[in-house]
């Protein structure tokens, strides 16, 4: 803001004299512009900057004053932002600090529920393309498992929970489970989809060519489906981070989930708040992440 | 409409004879059933072509001349007959039987480079090295001259050059019979001429066995040794076969007032819209 109202200012004194300078000094005529059109520039990506990061900073700082009014009379049940900035502020600032094995940063925590993930993501990703094109390969396929697909992703994740740990007898690959089961419906699904979309064309040049089955698979199949898969991988990130923090809560350990069940216990509001910011972020970064990769692995792919 | 007209040039027991066709559409027959209404597509087409023979196939749409086509390409099975390729029934695709597709059909993740290198690795695995497929490759690219555009993808280059590189791909796998399904029917008339000049120079190089699907009167004439007209659906069948008496190379500009291309023109158009009228302009008069 402040620079660029420093930069609105300087330019005044240029802009003026050219006007005046047209007339009296040609020569002098030729070197202002020059020097003028670069503040000019600035201010209008500033202008820009301004246009796309302040209505979010605007909405969010009027967000955080209703909060801070709402919040702010003794009967409040919620603390407010002045209070989990004060209460929690060692979380806010430093994600890293390791201060014993249950004191330690959100940033750690992060880390810990995010290799979950990436186990559980990665295998709903491995076996779920691996499902999605049997399905979509074979009528026969769809017909018998679709009908179990389509009941079995209703399921909520946290009812896998009671199942997983009476058959791993162990709280690790439980949660790693529950994040597989969740998040491997829409893979499967939109693989599928993907791979029945394949035109006929690619399939005759395939046949033509005699490639066998896993040259098809990685030749034809999975970059014509490739945009059908980021679709269902990009939901199935989503669900996984969904699915983490519940399956934490109850299975412990040092993840972001159980530390907001911790916190709950321990009434520790503010650290909820910031923990919850936190997952929030990450999920969004996530959720970018995977479309990014996306977006370079099916390049040439769509525009068919 | 009737199949009336019999085949001509195609009765006489030419198959006794020692100089057995090299392709050979024998007697095939194509139906469809779609539940319990069956229709027949393709009624005893017989048709013997030989080596280094440019064979186009014209008839109005709709009457199963692409089926044919994939019939010999291997795409779609034969109902009744056969299709013999030097004596050897052919019933599945393969690379001896290469197809051009009227949408090109390459592999829009693929460079130009790419699209045509998947078939020379495929068909070569074993009989060329590395660096002479890499070499294979670049020749056929550079056959149809898009050697310049190898690192492109297809969307990145034109109708008529994504063609191009659809018969460099055909063309690498050195098929016995070179397919081609209306190779420039999506292509405006200047591109058109131009690929037509390419395939021309291509055969006349190569002297590959060409069996072309057309609905395009003067490229038949033009690129053909034989025109085979196809009667209209259902139940299609070839309705008269017509040699192109023409010497080659053929040009283009040469032709235009020869008497053997103008009376050659005159007899398809003759068929095609006199005896065998399209069902659709029969419905509009």
């Amino acid at each position: 803001m402040a620079s660029s109202v420093a930069t609105t200012k300087r330019i005044d004194p240029i802009g003026s004299p050219r006007r005046v300078g047209a007339v009296t000094a040609p020569a002098a005529v030729v070197s202002f512009p020059r020097r003028a059109r670069k503040p000019d520039r600035l201010v209008a990506l500033l202008r820009e900057a301004g246009a796309i990061v302040g209505p979010p900073i605007i909405v969010l700082s009027l967000a955080l004053l209703i909060w801070q009014i709402a919040a702010a009379g003794p009967k409040a049940t919620l603390p407010t932002p002045l209070k989990i900035w004060q209460d929690a502020k060692d979380l806010i600032v430093d994600p890293w600090f390791v201060l014993g094995p249950q004191d330690i940063g959100l940033g750690w925590r992060v880390l810990t529920s995010l290799q979950r993930v990436a186990i559980g993501f990665g295998l709903a990703a491995i076996v779920g393309v691996a499902l999605g094109a049997l399905v979509g390969q074979s009528q026969w396929a769809m017909r018998g498992l679709d009908p179990i697909f389509q009941v079995l992703r209703t399921v909520p994740p946290l009812a896998w929970l009671p199942i997983s740990l009476a058959a791993f007898r162990d709280s690790a690959p439980s949660a790693i489970f529950v994040i597989f089961i969740t998040a491997i419906w829409p893979v499967i699904i939109n693989t599928a989809v993907g791979i029945r979309n394949i035109p006929q064309d690619y399939r005759n040049v395939a046949r033509i060519l005699r490639l066998n089955q896993a040259e098809f698979f990685w030749r034809i199949m999975v970059p014509s489906a490739a945009p059908y898969i980021f679709t269902g991988l990009r939901i199935g990130i989503g669900l996984s981070w969904l699915a983490i923090v519940a399956a934490e809560m109850l299975t412990g350990g040092v993840g972001i989930g159980f530390f907001i069940w911790d916190a709950w216990n321990s009434s520790r509001l503010s650290d909820i708040v910031v923990a919850l910011v936190y997952i929030g972020v990450i999920g969004f970064v996530l959720d970018r992440l995977v479309a990014l990769v996306g977006h370079f692995a099916t390049r040439g792919v769509q525009a068919t | 409409m009737i199949a009336h007209v019999p085949a001509i040039s195609h009765t006489t027991p030419r198959a006794q004879a020692p100089g057995r066709p090299f392709l050979h559409i024998d007697h095939v027959t194509k139906t469809f059933s779609r539940g319990s209404t069956v229709s027949e597509v393709l009624a005893d087409i017989d048709l013997r072509i030989e080596q280094g023979e440019y064979v186009a196939i014209i008839g109005h749409s709709g009457c199963g001349k692409s089926t044919l086509l994939n019939i010999v390409a291997g795409l779609l099975e034969v109902t009744s007959g056969a299709v013999l390729l030097e004596d050897k029934e052919v019933n599945e695709p393969g690379p001896d039987r290469a197809v051009v597709f009227q949408n090109h059909s390459l592999l829009p993740w693929l460079t130009v480079y790419d699209n045509v290198r998947l078939a020379v690795d495929k068909v070569f695995s074993g009989a060329k090295s590395r660096r002479e497929r890499q070499a294979w490759t670049m020749h056929n690219l550079e056959l149809v001259q898009m050697a310049h555009a190898k690192d492109k993808r297809p969307m990145e280059i034109s109708g008529g050059m994504k063609q191009r590189v659809g018969i460099a791909r055909a063309l690498a796998m050195e098929p016995k019979v070179l397919l081609l399904d209306e190779p420039f029917g999506a292509l405006d008339a200047l591109t058109r001429a131009h690929l037509q000049d390419s395939v021309m120079a291509i055969h006349q190089k190569l002297e590959n066995t060409v069996l072309m699907i057309t609905h395009d009167v003067d490229e038949a004439v033009l690129l053909s040794d034989r025109i085979v007209m196809m009667t209209n659906g259902p139940a299609a069948t070839i309705g008269e076969v017509l040699e192109v008496e023409l010497p080659r190379p053929r040009k283009r500009l040469d032709l235009v007032d020869n008497p053997t291309y103008i009376q050659a023109r005159a007899a398809v158009l003759e068929f095609l819209y006199a005896r065998h009228k399209s069902p659709a302009l029969l419905a509009a008069e």
